[in-house]
């Protein structure tokens, strides 16, 4: 036990035994029960003192932490709830009345023509993202993990577009696409390619929001991956280069392996920012969602875009929330522990 | 990541380093020989070149774009360079939107909306480190939950919420959904506790309390982690699209990037390109800039876990 350490947290020494009411009751089914009746009596004042701490500290802890906690009830963890029962009802945003309709508005998510077009759009743009920049990426990374001059630089630049406005970001591609004017136009053109019709197509939309996540993504990959790079041993790849292995070899031999720690924390992290992070992108450059409607896309259209059903957007909602939960719950689970080079 | 390095199955990784060794001064005349010449420039600096002009060209093109004349943007013939360059886009962006209104609301809602982030962050984090409660371990995971919630998620009750509180086209209303912090609480708290305890106890045994422990020892022994959650955060604030665009109808009460969303719905011509280009311009160089300063704070913050 660590008695000594106890009496010295106590604040004065005079009320280890007088503040002492009930000294019989707390020994008694204990194991310290056989030790004499002095030391429980000490227990117990231990133990009130140690309330008396507990609840300084507290008031304490919520002079410190209680304003950011009461902020995250209020604004993160009590909308989850709102949503939850939100999503039993049949009702639009502003109507004064609302009908309970238990489990119908995730039966139409998970049913209905226009939510399996909500799951495959989430899926072909979340694959393309995530590959896309982790692919982008990893191939950048390798480049500036050469020793070669302004290589600080190129990392600098390469990263930059990942803290920029969305909003900004749309824009500027959509005068690049634009297929009357657009910089890609007068490119296919040279190479004697029509531009494809990237604002009306809804395959064309998809394929264009994706090429821009990824244009902004791909820095934090190939940071990401240049730290991984930088701290595998140098001495096993000479010693491989010594042995003859190629670079290919060496590559899918010794490099490949050993990043797979990091190859699994981005593969996680892209697909939960893929799917929270686009929004700005999505709604600047294809307003109404035509053939990019993915899940957070959907949340926004149906409850302030086109169609007003706030319960229907918070069955959607819900369901986005538990598929996070699930992914981030499995990386925690296999992805810390299993993945592991050796 | 992992500690510990399996030794190379085949070669003893002694007599590699004496043969490295014995190898390296011949190599190092070879540095200059045409082959390795090529060599670098094909697989060093080639691929890298194409990867800057991929990601700086169309921030070059939206610049030189935002300052052309109309029968520049609308050519057949378009050059890289303005030919007559002007600055007419930005007036016209300036009409549209009330473009100082709405300057002023982003900065007054970044800076504000930082500054009490950061400081909730900063003690949020020291009670989580340093003042024993129990439950503080479920507290934190509470806030590490939160953490995973975008904003899609708590956008609809949010929006009543702060509509009922009148907060609908008000700067404050922008603002307060967004302020509590499980992001900054996180990475400072990751930092605070690897403070070496010593650099407390003896302020301990001066008698100092709480709050001279955290503002004369905590924060200024963690400026750089606390510069890097502000960086952050400014970043993130300065770019935040989808509350503001809900929470806002009011063109005077916009934010930039809502503004610039609406300024693309006015003017959807092909010709008015350039003055699109000028909105990009103003919500991109400001961040552009301060990452260009700050940039080694920023990124460690925004690939922090990557790297343990």
């Amino acid at each position: 036990m660590a008695w000594g350490h106890c009496t010295h947290k106590t604040p004065g020494g005079g009320s280890l035994t007088t503040t002492d009411s009930r000294p019989a009751h707390v020994g008694q089914d204990k194991p310290e029960a056989s030790a004499p009746p002095d030391d429980a009596q000490l227990a117990a004042a231990r133990k009130k003192a140690h309330r008396r701490k507990n609840s300084k500290n507290w008031s304490l802890f919520l002079l410190f932490a209680g304003p950011n906690i009461l902020l995250i009830l209020a604004f993160i963890y009590y909308p989850l709830a709102m949503n939850m029962y939100f999503s039993s009802l049949d009702w639009r945003l502003g109507a004064p009345r609302a009908d309970p309709v238990g489990l119908a508005n995730y039966q139409r998510f998970f049913t209905s023509p226009s939510g399996l077009e909500v799951w495959r759009v989430t899926g072909i743009f979340t694959a393309g993202a995530v590959l896309g920049s982790m692919i982008l990426g990893l191939l950048i990374a390798l480049v500036l993990n050469k020793k070669i001059p302004g290589r600080t630089f190129a990392r600098t630049a390469v990263f930059s577009p990942y803290v920029l406005s969305g909003v900004g970001v749309a824009l500027v591609w959509m005068f690049i696409f634009d297929p009357q004017r657009g910089a890609l136009m007068f490119i296919l053109d040279r190479i004697g390619i029509e531009s494809p019709q990237w604002f009306l197509d809804p395959d064309a939309n998809l394929l264009m929001v994706i090429i821009v996540y990824v244009w902004k993504n791909l820095g934090y990959c190939a940071v990401v991956f240049l730290a991984g790079l930088q701290s595998i041993p140098k001495d096993l790849l000479e010693s491989a280069t010594i042995d003859r292995a190629g670079p290919v070899r060496r590559f899918f031999s010794i490099v490949l392996p050993l990043l797979t720690p990091t190859v699994f924390f981005l593969l996680v992290t892209n697909i939960i920012f893929s799917m929270t992070n686009a929004f700005d992108i999505l709604r600047v450059m294809t307003p109404t969602g035509n053939g990019t409607n993915t899940i957070i896309f959907e949340i926004y259209l149906q409850s302030f875009g086109q169609f007003n059903r706030a319960g229907y957007s918070a069955a959607i909602a819900v369901v986005l929330f538990f598929t996070l939960f699930i992914i981030t719950a499995v990386q925690l689970r296999f992805v810390e522990r299993k993945v592991h080079y050796q | 990541m992992s500690t510990t390095v399996p030794p190379h199955p085949r070669a003893d990784p002694a007599p590699a380093k004496s043969r490295s060794k014995r190898r390296s001064s011949p190599e190092w005349t070879k540095a200059f020989s045409p082959r390795n010449l090529a060599d670098t420039m094909l697989t060093g600096y080639l691929p890298i070149l194409i990867a800057l002009i991929i990601i700086v060209l169309p921030l070059v093109w939206m610049v030189s774009s935002s300052f052309k004349p109309v029968n520049e943007i609308v050519t057949l013939t378009p050059q890289l360079l303005p030919q007559d360059p002007t600055a007419e886009n930005y007036a016209t962006v300036d009409r549209r939107i009330p473009l100082m209104t709405v300057l002023q609301n982003s900065v007054i809602v970044t800076s504000v909306g930082s500054i009490i982030k950061v400081l909730l962050a900063i003690t949020t984090a020291y009670a989580l480190v340093f003042i024993r409660v129990p439950g503080a371990n479920l507290i934190f995971l509470g806030i590490l939950v939160a953490l995973m919630v975008p904003p899609e998620v708590s956008m609809l009750p949010n929006f009543m919420t702060i509509e009922a509180l009148g907060g609908r086209n008000t700067l404050w209303g922008i603002i307060l959904p967004g302020l509590g912090t499980a992001f900054g609480t996180f990475l400072l708290r990751q930092h605070f506790k690897s403070l070496p305890k010593e650099l407390f106890e003896a302020a301990e045994l001066d008698g100092a309390g709480h709050f001279r422990k955290l503002f004369q020892i905590a924060v200024p022994v963690s400026l750089p982690a606390i510069s890097t959650v502000s960086l952050v955060t400014i970043v993130n604030e300065w770019n935040s699209f989808l509350w503001p665009l809900i929470i806002t109808d009011s063109r005077d009460r916009m934010t930039l990037p809502v503004a610039l969303n609406q300024l693309r719905s006015v003017e959807d011509q092909v010709s008015s390109y350039g003055i699109l280009m000028a909105g990009a311009v103003l919500v991109i160089v400001p961040m552009l800039i301060i990452f260009a300063m700050l940039q080694r704070y920023i990124v460690s913050g925004l690939t922090q876990g990557a790297v343990k």
